[in-house]
């Protein structure tokens, strides 16, 4: 297996809260990898770790051979365009239409000639389902809509990586589909490295050729979905399963409910 | 101890904040956008955003301004038969302090807090992140052309405000309350040097633009990205930029015009 993504001994801590205290995992190249867990597990921290947006406070992310946290600002950003990301909330340009945000990666980095762009603008928008949608401006558009516009942005560029953040949240079952195929087909038709972060879990595990799963800061499983799904290990079979009892809390620590109910000033 | 200790990180946050902010600046001043038809496009859009739309408060303000000098003016001069300086009055005061003061503070008002909030508003919608994560230095894209169109706008709109008060003073004055013309603009010929007067009140606008748009990008570009910290970062703009102008005018006006 051709590792394309490295995360070794990483500790990530917000404040005095450690986020992942000496993580280890690998993501396989060419492969769609889904990074499942609760809430606040960290998985969003995970993909703005490989975008190095934030920093490791120790360990090493490692992407295509460039060491992040060790990467000079140039190379940051260089390595970057080999990088398309759709964030949780599509983060679209607003003071650009839809056509406008698609073509602004390909403009900056591309020595093509305005047709070309549209051309390819237009294709890419296609794929998404919002060719039709191409003059209207972010704030016409509903948030899946929006969502998928992201998309077409991520991709304009053909990057070698491609981090979905939540990219089903908020869709309905066709778009939901149109999505987990389109994903599918990039992986395969351009051998595009995925890494996909999602509550979703039988549209990730009808896609993903590996997981991982965290909680608590730690990788409890990685493997195949098949190996996930026929995982005895409690936490997992909680989270599969959406169970509120179990080894992982669904409540935040806190004293005893009654005493907080009884406790007068 | 306690207060000693808030003293102290105060006095160091403080420090920690002017070096991060200075480095912003240096980083931001030198990084236009690469291809230059689009870092014109950026700038143009900016130009007007930050200066075609703070021109009617500078003209109607200057134009207050001016009217109310010269009424001023002209009571107390008439007291000592000379009311014909009202001309020289009217120029020297406005282009010496007003024009680049009340310019500064109108300007931190409406396009400082506009830049704090649209940037500050970039953060919390991760359109900044965007651009991180596009391999598009925010920097160059967002914050450079905003530094460069307000550090260019504001001695315009400076001189503008100086223009429109001197001609509203002169409508007050000569139109309204007598004043003969020729003596108006004689005095004022007479009186005003341009370097002393007019270079030096170019160069108090341009050192406050600097210092308006610096802090107006820096405190959006730094804000938390909630919509609570948008307001407090708007609000630090604003307060911020006026204290720095009045600040950095005694120190300007004693540098200037100091040589008692």
């Amino acid at each position: 297996m051709e590792v394309y993504i490295e995360v070794n001994n990483l500790s990530f801590y917000r404040g005095e809260r450690a986020i992942y205290e000496d993580v280890t995992l690998q993501i396989p190249k060419g492969k769609i990898t889904a990074v499942m867990g609760p809430s606040g597990v960290g998985k969003t921290t995970l993909l703005r770790l490989i975008g190095g947006q934030v920093l490791p406070d120790a360990g090493t992310v490692i992407v295509d051979g460039v060491n992040i946290g060790e990467a000079s600002r140039r190379q940051l950003f260089e390595a970057r365009r080999k990088m398309g990301m759709l964030f949780q909330s599509g983060a679209l340009f607003s003071d650009m239409s839809v056509f406008e945000n698609v073509a602004l990666p390909l403009r900056e980095f591309t020595p093509f000639d305005a047709t070309m762009i549209r051309d390819i603008v237009l294709m890419k928008l296609q794929s998404v389902g919002l060719r039709g949608a191409a003059d209207l401006m972010p704030s016409e558009l509903s948030g899946g809509m929006a969502r998928r516009a992201a998309l077409a942005r991520a991709i304009a560029l053909d990057p070698d990586l491609v981090m979905y953040d939540e990219p089903f949240a908020g869709q309905d079952p066709i778009s939901k589909g149109v999505l987990v195929d389109l994903i599918k087909q990039l992986n395969s038709a351009a051998n595009i490295t995925s890494v996909l972060v999602s509550h979703d879990v039988e549209e990730s595990l009808s896609i993903a050729d590996h997981v991982c799963l965290l909680s608590g800061g730690k990788v409890i499983l990685a493997g195949t979905p098949e190996e996930v799904r026929a995982s005895t290990d409690e936490r997992v079979v909680q989270f599969l399963q959406g169970q509120s009892d179990g080894p992982v809390p669904f409540h935040y620590p806190a004293m005893s409910y009654q005493e907080q109910l009884l406790e007068r000033e | 101890m306690t207060l000693i200790n808030y003293i102290v990180t105060s006095l160091l946050g403080f420090i920690k904040g002017l070096g991060n902010s200075g480095i912003f600046l240096f980083q931001s001043l030198f990084r236009l956008p690469v291809r230059p038809k689009e870092a014109m496009r950026l700038y143009v859009r900016q130009v007007y955003s930050v200066g075609v739309m703070s021109l009617i408060i500078i003209v109607v303000s200057g134009a207050f301004i001016g009217m109310v000098l010269a009424l001023q003016g002209f009571s107390i001069l008439t007291s000592y038969g000379s009311e014909t300086a009202v001309g020289q009055l009217l120029a020297l005061t406005l282009l010496r302090e007003l024009a680049p003061v009340v310019t500064g503070l109108l300007f931190a008002g409406r396009a400082g807090s506009a830049l704090t909030a649209e940037i500050g508003l970039m953060k919390t919608t991760e359109q900044l992140s965007s651009y991180e994560m596009m391999g598009i230095d925010p920097l160059r894209r967002v914050i450079a052309p905003r530094l460069l169109a307000g550090i260019t706008c504001m001695p315009i709109l400076s001189i503008i405000f100086a223009a429109v008060g001197i001609w509203a003073g002169m409508l007050v004055s000569v139109e309204w309350l007598g004043v003969y013309s020729g003596s108006f603009w004689g005095s004022m010929q007479q009186a005003v040097q341009f370097d002393r007067d007019v270079i030096n009140g170019l160069i108090k606008a341009l050192v406050f633009a600097v210092a308006v748009v610096w802090i107006a990008v820096y405190q959006g570009y730094e804000c938390q990205p909630t919509s609570e910290g948008i307001g407090r970062a708007t609000t630090r703009t604003v307060v911020l930029s006026s204290l720095a102008i009045l600040a950095l005018d005694f120190l300007l006006t004693a540098a200037m015009f100091g040589d008692f």
